[in-house]
């Protein structure tokens, strides 16, 4: 079957996907976005976490066909995601933002450069990241909670974040990157 | 294409920045967050297929017949492979032990052992084949305990073995033995005031990495084959490989791809052998990616132990001696089974003083799950068993069990078991001391204005308690591991570094095969050569096959020996820099050839801070490289009688205090707050050290209260193959980790440093249990606590 959707904000077409493609296969092996991860499969982990129509969920759970005609957004999608909730523009680039365009410099190899979210950016500086297998998905599950809930308290953070297991970090890194992208928020505000 | 050959570039300031002893930031770091970083299962290639295993369905049968020509004729495979289609005479591996079949041959000996391999062009096709592949099993009688084991008459698991330990161990059935006797046990033993005897039971954990094991093999036109591998030693992997494939090491190109963690689950082959076996056969890419069911099956578990100890003290506090029987069960293929009784043994009485031991550590060989290294790898077992014993004996002399524990801690000198002395700090009663002065966590935190906050309480959302029945509890627990390979291993790493100019900057590259697990080696490789080499930018190569071994992730020992090799291979590069300065430069300036020289600031400064010259300039556009290997010091075999011997590099220690509350009625256990005091020698990257701490203490949690791999003793198979019903602690499980650091040198290693990784995870469990003990006064002589043994329907 086909399937139609968007992702990060560009439509995209998924050709000859068998009915029992998950989501999460067809962003990995077909759209080239292998940045959801595979850790369980089964829904437990929730290392493939990404926003269907705003809502997180985990696309090993979701037939790719669930996801037709609706907005997908991935880890990858990330960073404009939260420049766009920002700018309070809907998903796209606006005239004005495409005439102030210009090459920002990413370094291909190590992303260095790289434009990223404020939560993405607090979990490197808080040495939330190990081996980062975890990581897209809390990114995603992180991002979505500070977007309702700007100043969480500590067992807010650990609610939100109870459904995306971790094995390296003894999870402390984490809260403290949550916290970080918190405050980093507020000021900014 | 993959796109983990990329090196990793790492910008700095200037001078010193970003040396040891600085939080730097992973280079990884930003790769990771994007979703960018390319894992072993990220992997892809044009027209490549999919690998799928069929796993045995019992644990112990004779394999009467397998027909594969149903999954042959779907459409969309493109081959099936069984033990017949082995292309060599090899068709084992093992890691020192060459018992696992590649793939079974007229017998299974667990449940979930690789039958047959095929590769479709889908992995759902690949999946359906494998599933109609016909397996006629006749089974066998499972061995699953030491009584089963060592029964008269009992079933040999491996018929004829003519491995090194056979000649040495009382039945087949045993992989390995190794006693320790020091001094005399029986005579000790009359002056004791009071023996404690305890039987303990520790059950049988998973690694849960979450990257599950996954790989490409691409096949080379020169016949070879090059493979994208999640692993915790390349050149290990290619060793066991490359003869089965028959091919020569050269011709099997490794590549490190990004791995999802491993704690020791990774030391073995999983699906390695296979994605080459069906690439070379197809002439295609070959991709296998197992899912979570599988991958436990797919990699080996932290052994099961029963552990007997008696204890004897003196009414003053003393301990009189000490003897112990540690059983732990290997499963069905020896893996690192001999090395893990080595620790077990050498390790088994604990970071105390005693002078008078008698030890028995043994691995059997049974039709359970093989089991292997993980995090603390034998010490973790007999750490959970000798402090709980630790806490019996003070309980018996009406002490203080912290008190009792410095009375009796060992410190700089003392002998091991083994008859080695601890030649560097060993600081027990210290660590000890600190962990009990951190701040107590304040009482009953779950209450607030608006009534019970059930997040912070036993049960938690599940919203079982509002406080009824809740109690708290308070256990200490410390340890004591080994660091790096042990028993005259020769445990070495080479590191490759480079010093050139590139876009008018000096740049150090530094390439080493170290598997780069999660630890951190890469942040701490780079900031190795900033401090020796004095510059701002360092390039961290891929690492692959193409260089010297860098020996295992594992053993906490990578900064040592890794981060060592590293040191030394930029000090006889900065000589030759300087050689090349002096040759250059040196009628200049006589501090050439008078002063004590170093790299600084990218520049060559004298120690009095005078600049001679711009690496820039003594460089120029000659390439400085040396490639070396380097070793810590040797160690010598434990005797196979008396266990004596130097067989251990370093000894890495922590303490924990645990504070739990317990809904008594429910039997739910909440740890409040896990606190950490830990010596590392040398912090060369503080933030990273602390992350190990904390992540190696919640390991220790999830046995103390949920990880347990669960086995049918009438069938031996496993029962609980999903994160369904294996669980590890979620962010709700894990309290706070306060951690207390102390680098007290150690001048044997590279910058003192001590390897850190696996001794928080020792003494987390012990310390968690003693809190439950201390909440409820129950015995609890088994790991993991389930709700039954504290609701006494157990």
């Amino acid at each position: 079957m086909r399937v139609n959707f968007t992702v990060n904000g560009r439509p995209q077409e998924a050709d000859d996907v068998w009915e029992g493609e998950s989501l999460l296969y067809v962003l990995r092996e077909r759209l080239g976005l292998p940045g959801s991860k595979n850790a369980c499969e089964q829904g437990e982990c929730g290392s493939c976490t990404v926003r269907l129509d705003g809502v997180p969920v985990c696309s090993c759970l979701v037939a790719a066909g669930q996801a037709e005609g609706r907005e997908v957004v991935t880890v990858e999608g990330l960073a404009d995601h939260a420049r766009q909730r920002d700018l309070g523009t809907a998903c796209g680039t606006s005239l004005d933002e495409a005439r102030r365009w210009a090459a920002k410099g990413q370094d291909s190899r190590t992303g260095e450069g790289a434009e990223l979210s404020p939560v993405q950016q607090a979990f490197i500086d808080a040495g939330a990241v190990q081996c980062g297998f975890c990581t897209p998905g809390l990114l995603v599950a992180a991002d979505e909670m500070l977007e309702h809930n700007p100043n969480p308290t500590d067992a807010d953070i650990r609610e939100a974040l109870s459904g995306n297991l971790c094995r390296c970090t003894g999870y402390e890194k984490i809260m403290d990157a949550v916290r970080l992208a918190a405050a980093r928020q507020s000021e900014a505000v | 294409m993959p796109t983990n050959g990329a090196p990793t570039k790492i910008t700095q300031g200037t001078r010193a920045k970003g040396g040891i002893g600085e939080s730097t930031l992973r280079p990884d770091g930003t790769l990771k967050v994007t979703g960018e970083f390319a894992y072993s299962s990220d992997m892809w290639h044009e027209d490549m297929l999919w690998g799928q295993i069929l796993r045995s369905t019992v644990a112990h049968a004779e394999i009467v017949s397998i027909d594969t020509s149903e999954a042959l004729a779907q459409p969309g495979v493109y081959a099936v492979m069984t033990y017949d289609d082995l292309p060599t005479d090899v068709k084992n591996y093992g890691l020192e032990i060459q018992d696992t079949p590649v793939l079974a041959h007229g017998k299974v000996r667990h449940h979930g052992e690789p039958v047959a391999i095929v590769a479709a062009d889908h992995p759902e096709t690949a999946r359906r084949a494998a599933a109609k592949i016909k397996v006629e099993y006749r089974e066998l009688p499972v061995i699953t305990d030491e009584a089963s084991a060592t029964a008269p008459g009992a079933v040999l698991v491996h018929e004829n073995r003519d491995d090194h330990h056979i000649g040495h161990v009382p039945h087949p059935n045993i992989v390995h033995r190794q006693p320790i006797v020091r001094g005399d046990a029986d005579e000790a033993a009359r002056r004791a005031d009071v023996i404690v005897k305890g039987e303990y039971y520790f059950g049988m954990q998973d690694q849960a990495f979450l990257g599950p094991e996954s790989g490409l093999a691409v096949p080379e036109e020169d016949g070879g084959v090059h493979l994208y591998i999640a692993t915790q030693w390349l050149h290990s992997d290619l060793r066991q490989i490359a003869p089965v494939l028959g091919l020569p090491e050269d011709k099997v190109r490794m590549t490190l791809a990004g791995v999802g963690g491993a704690f020791g689950g990774r030391e073995d082959l999983s699906m390695q052998i296979h994605a080459c076996l069906l690439a070379l056969r197809t002439g295609k890419p070959v991709k296998i990616v197992y899912n979570r069911f599988e991958s436990f099956f797919g990699h080996v578990h932290r052994h099961p132990a029963r552990l007997y100890y008696e204890h004897g003290a003196t009414s003053e506090g003393k301990l009189t001696h000490v003897r112990c029987r540690i059983v732990l069960d290997g499963g069905a293929y020896a893996s690192a089974s001999p090395a893990v009784v080595g620790n077990a043994s050498s390790l088994g009485i604990g970071p105390y003083v005693v002078d008078d031991v008698e030890i028995e550590a043994i691995a059997l060989y049974t039709n359970n799950p093989p089991c292997g290294a993980m995090r603390g790898f034998g010490a973790v077992q007999a750490c959970f068993a000798y402090e709980a014993q630790m806490d019996k004996v003070a309980g018996e002399l009406g002490m203080d069990p912290v008190e009792f524990r410095k009375l009796n801690a060992m410190e700089q000198g003392t002998l091991m078991p083994t008859g080695q002395p601890v030649d560097s700090p060993a600081p027990v009663a210290e660590l000890l001391r600190r962990v009990t002065a951190m701040p107590m966590p304040p009482e009953r935190q779950w209450e607030s204005s608006e009534g019970a906050d059930v997040r912070q309480l036993p049960g938690g959302l599940s919203n079982t308690t509002h406080g009824e029945g809740v109690v708290r509890g308070v256990g200490y627990a410390v340890g004591i591991k080994n660091v790096g390979f042990s028993e005259g291993f020769d445990d070495y790493s080479t590191a490759r570094v480079r010093l050139e100019v590139a876009g008018g900057e000096p740049v150090a590259v530094v390439h080493t095969a170290m598997a780069e697990v999660g630890q951190g080696g890469v942040t701490v490789h780079a900031q190795i050569a900033r401090t020796e080499l004095g510059v701002a930018q360092v390039t961290i190569h891929p690492a692959n096959t193409q260089v010297g071994s860098a020996g295992s992730t594992s053993a906490s020992r990578q900064t040592y020996v890794t981060g060592g090799a590293v040191k030394n291979s930029c000090e006889l590069v900065r000589e030759k820099v300087l050689e090349l300065g002096r040759r250059r430069f040196g009628t200049y300036h006589p501090a050439w050839a008078t002063a004590e020289l170093l790299l600084e600031g990218g520049k060559v400064v004298t120690d009095g801070g005078e600049v001679l010259a711009d690496l820039v300039d003594v460089l120029g556009d000659e390439t400085v490289e040396v490639e070396a290997e380097w070793r810590h010091r040797p160690t010598v075999p434990f005797d196979l009688h008396t266990g004596q011997g130097n067989g251990h590099v370093q000894y890495s220690f922590a303490a924990h205090r645990a504070v739990v509350e317990v809904d008594t009625e429910l039997g739910l256990v909440k740890v409040i707050e896990l606190a950490c005091a830990q010596d590392v020698g040398k912090a060369l990257n503080p933030l990273s050290v602390i992350g190990q701490i904390q992540g190696g203490t919640t390991q220790g949690l999830g046995v103390a209260v949920m990880e347990e791999i669960i086995v049918d003793p009438k069938t031996a198979k496993v029962r609980n193959p999903s994160f369904t019903d294996y669980l590890i602690p979620t962010i709700l499980d894990t309290p706070t980790i306060p951690v207390d650091v102390l680098e007290l040198a150690d001048d044997h290693a590279p910058y003192g440093l001590r390897g850190i990784g696996e001794a928080p995870t020792l003494s987390s469990t012990p310390a968690v249990l003693a809190a439950i003990r201390n909440a409820t006064g129950l015995e609890l002589n088994r790991t993991p606590v389930r709700p039954e043994h504290l609701t006494g329907n157990a």
